[in-house]
């Protein structure tokens, strides 16, 4: 049991809290895409390596050696110090990883470095109306014409596709062949005639997901990452990493101290709220499971450390924890500011710009999205406990 | 950095796995719950070193860590150990070391170590004091009463009065009057202590270490629970895996799949949650107490849910006696209130 992190990562935390301190003047409230200060944000943060990490400089990115410890400095610091770090979303988080791992020289020269710079954004077209949950149902078709593949079907949920340069997405290129194997993973320009996108508003009343429509698209044959067929397993490379980054624990524990703070800030009928032992109760009991998961995230840092430690169910229970967790967290905010919790929009008696009625609503998103709270429950029975799979109902 | 258990401490646990597998079925604990004298177990514990866990080896102890003994009580759950340990080699060893006198500690640390004395603990005037209870001292000597006092077959108490005083009580003490009582958890002997003018021993230092010493008894009940529940999943899943109804196994439907996922996915995280807590009283000294209230808290609410859902998987014979799952049941059950319910001690944290 060694919790220190020893004196050659004490000195780089200095360095990350120093940089911090010099620079977070310019850091944008919220990275977003194709926002000139979000992009120079991003630029300034791959060249002092605090974000594109390990991503070779030939692509574009910081070009430094694995290090998980330092990966993990860097985000606890930026977390604390609350400023972003840089740009999201899936281009970065899920394509880049792909192209890094099964995709062509010439697609990692093309998409790498752009797309980690913020010049060219992408979206996911992975989930349809008829595959959710059983997304290796989709039925999207690409059939080859030419030196083309013709894309016709639907796609939703799709994130950001409004301000998307490009698209990587799911397709099925072989209709005779079992659902998983007959998948393919195609890149495509949103502007490709053919193409619809209509918004999609979610419950907080955001204009982020869309639906796509695809009508006769022509995606040259070379566009594919991975062979035809192939598809399933390339997303697959990296949908592990996705489940992760939705629930970090150490981003509850921000909230909850937040929390606490508007607890002792604000009064009922004169007295605070954390005086109010309902409220209290509560508030500590979220504390107790925000813990439980920081503690158990510390486990599965160390296991990938230490070798011969197994974490792989503390892994597995990590977004079905951490999303119900926070959307209880978030709404335990409301509660307690009462009637002022029901603020919304341009109301003057909004707390901290209603990012905690949002965050309610958002999570419950969250918990749904990525593999739902069931699907999770599913994967840890199946895989983490052994329990027999879900026998198929014979179709008819 | 390396958050996990070193070889030592597997090779202790496995000891004491081993032993209690072999030497403590249900079979055995079922004939110590229904009156059947424990002495074997216990001294078969001492051979392994428990009681001496925590002692230091000047005084014959093995010396070892406040995580070590958590590590060791969670083995005790898993099997519903029916023998002494949260008293005797938690609770009076570290009263001993952090409160005790150098000549408390040469006389009675290595008889606890080498199992010629037991210890029990009563500190219910501290932890929630009931109507009819609390102990006062006057010219040395203690009265009033303390109940449900752990480790109760014992031979001396550590005893905490409503003050902030900690005393050894010595079991055959003129003016002292012993009352078992049942409770819901067989496996573990309890009882009330009432003090009448009852000579006691203070324990000098008792002021400024109670808390340590109380947050190490409540980190040892909690692993306690941890183990316990962890059992009473493992049994589910196995049940889940080979009880068949409607042509299938009752684990493929998602009703019951989903029930042993949620008892999983609350309970796998509390083991990261013991390993903090525990190595916090070498490394956060500070932190310990406030870190074992709410791994306490965590644990006792994780375990309720995960005792009641295991049971529900068993249907039917999860609610007999012929299975047996109430031992682990009622044991999780006993360490959620003792030492301080999970609501007393989210108030205490709440501070």
């Amino acid at each position: 049991m060694d919790l220190t992190y020893g004196p050659e990562y004490d000195a780089f935390r200095a360095e990350v809290q120093a940089f911090l301190a010099a620079n977070r003047a310019h850091a944008p409230a919220d990275a977003r895409p194709k926002d000139p200060a979000s992009i120079r944000w991003q630029a300034r943060l791959i060249a002092q390596g605090y974000t594109a990490r390990i991503i070779p400089a030939a692509y574009g990115g910081a070009g430094r050696p694995p290090d998980i410890l330092k990966s993990r400095i860097i985000a606890e610091e930026f977390a604390s110090a609350g400023v972003s770090m840089g740009l999201g979303g899936q281009g970065i988080s899920m394509l880049v990883p792909t192209l890094l791992e099964v995709g062509t020289e010439a697609q990692r020269a093309q998409f790498i470095a752009p797309t980690l710079r913020g010049d060219m954004v992408w979206c996911q077209g992975y989930s349809e109306p008829g595959a959710g949950s059983d997304l290796a149902s989709l039925r999207t078709s690409a059939i080859v014409d030419g030196d083309d593949f013709v894309i016709n079907g639907q796609k939703i949920w799709t994130s950001t596709a409004h301000i998307a340069d490009w698209m990587f997405c799911l397709v099925r290129t072989e209709p005779q062949a079992p659902k998983h194997d007959g998948i393919s993973f195609l890149l495509l320009r949103m502007d490709t005639p053919g193409i619809e996108i209509r918004p999609l508003i979610d419950m907080t009343m955001n204009r982020n997901f869309n639906e796509v429509f695809f009508t006769d698209v022509r995606v040259p044959v070379t566009q594919i990452v991975g062979k035809r067929g192939d598809g399933w397993k390339v997303a697959n490379v990296i949908l592990k990493n996705e489940r992760d980054s939705l629930s970090n624990p150490n981003a509850a524990l921000a909230r909850l101290n937040a929390l606490r703070d508007i607890m002792r800030e604000e009064t009922i009928d004169g007295d605070r709220l954390i005086d109010k032992p309902a409220f209290r109760d509560r508030l500590m009991r979220i504390e107790g499971r925000v813990m439980a998961l920081l503690f158990n995230d510390l486990r599965v840092l160390s296991s990938q450390l230490n070798h011969g430690q197994d974490a792989s169910l503390a892994r597995m229970v990590v977004k079905l924890q951490g999303t119900e967790l926070r959307h209880e967290l978030e709404r335990l905010a409301i509660d307690v500011m009462g009637e002022n919790g029901l603020a919304y929009g341009s109301n003057p008696y909004l707390r901290d710009r209603g990012s905690w009625q949002y965050a309610y609503m958002f999570y419950l998103g969250l918990i749904i999205g990525g593999g739902t709270s069931q699907i999770q429950k599913n994967i840890i029975a199946e895989r983490g406990l052994g329990l027999p799979r879900e026998s198929k109902l014979a179709t008819a | 950095m390396e958050f996990g258990l070193s070889a030592e401490q597997r090779l202790l646990t496995d000891s004491v796995v081993r032993y209690l597998r072999d030497l403590a079925p249900l079979s055995r604990v079922r004939q110590i719950a229904d009156g059947g004298r424990a002495d074997d177990l216990i001294a078969g514990i001492t051979e392994l070193g428990l009681p001496a866990l925590l002692i230091e080896d000047t005084h014959g102890g093995v010396g070892l860590t406040a995580l070590d003994a958590c590590l060791v009580a969670e083995v005790l759950g898993y099997h519903v150990a029916p023998v002494p340990f949260v008293a005797n080699a938690v609770i009076a060893p570290t009263a001993l070391r952090l409160a005790g006198s150098p000549t408390q500690q040469r006389a009675y640390l290595p008889k606890i170590a080498a199992g010629e004395m037991i210890f029990g603990a009563g500190l219910s005037s501290r932890t929630g004091a009931r109507a009819g209870t609390g102990v006062h001292v006057r010219n040395g000597r203690l009265s009033g009463a303390t109940r449900f006092v752990l480790d109760f077959a014992a031979d001396a108490y550590i005893i905490a009065d409503s003050d902030a005083g900690l005393h050894i009580v010595m079991a055959d003490a003129a003016g002292l009057e012993r009352r078992a009582l049942e409770t819901i958890d067989r496996t573990r002997p309890i009882g009330e202590l009432i003090f009448t003018d009852t000579p006691a021993e203070p324990l000098p230092n008792a002021a400024g270490a109670f808390a340590t010493i109380l947050a190490l008894g409540r980190a040892a009940l909690a692993a306690d629970t941890l183990g316990a529940a962890q059992y009473m999943l493992d049994q589910a899943v196995d049940y889940a895996k080979q009880r068949h109804q409607f042509g299938r196994p009752i684990g493929s439907f998602q009703a019951v799949k989903h029930m042993c996922a949620e008892m999983a996915a609350n309970l796998e995280p509390t083991r990261a949650f013991m390993w903090y807590a525990g190595n916090s009283f070498a490394a956060l000294p500070d932190e310990a107490p406030r870190l074992a209230s709410h791994f306490k808290a965590h644990i006792s609410e994780v375990g309720t849910f995960v005792a009641k859902t295991a049971t529900e998987v068993h249907g039917g014979m999860g609610f007999t006696d012929l299975v047996g799952l109430h031992y682990w049941f009622k044991r999780i059950g006993f360490n959620r209130q003792m030492l301080g319910s999970p609501e007393r001690l989210r108030e205490d944290v709440s501070g």
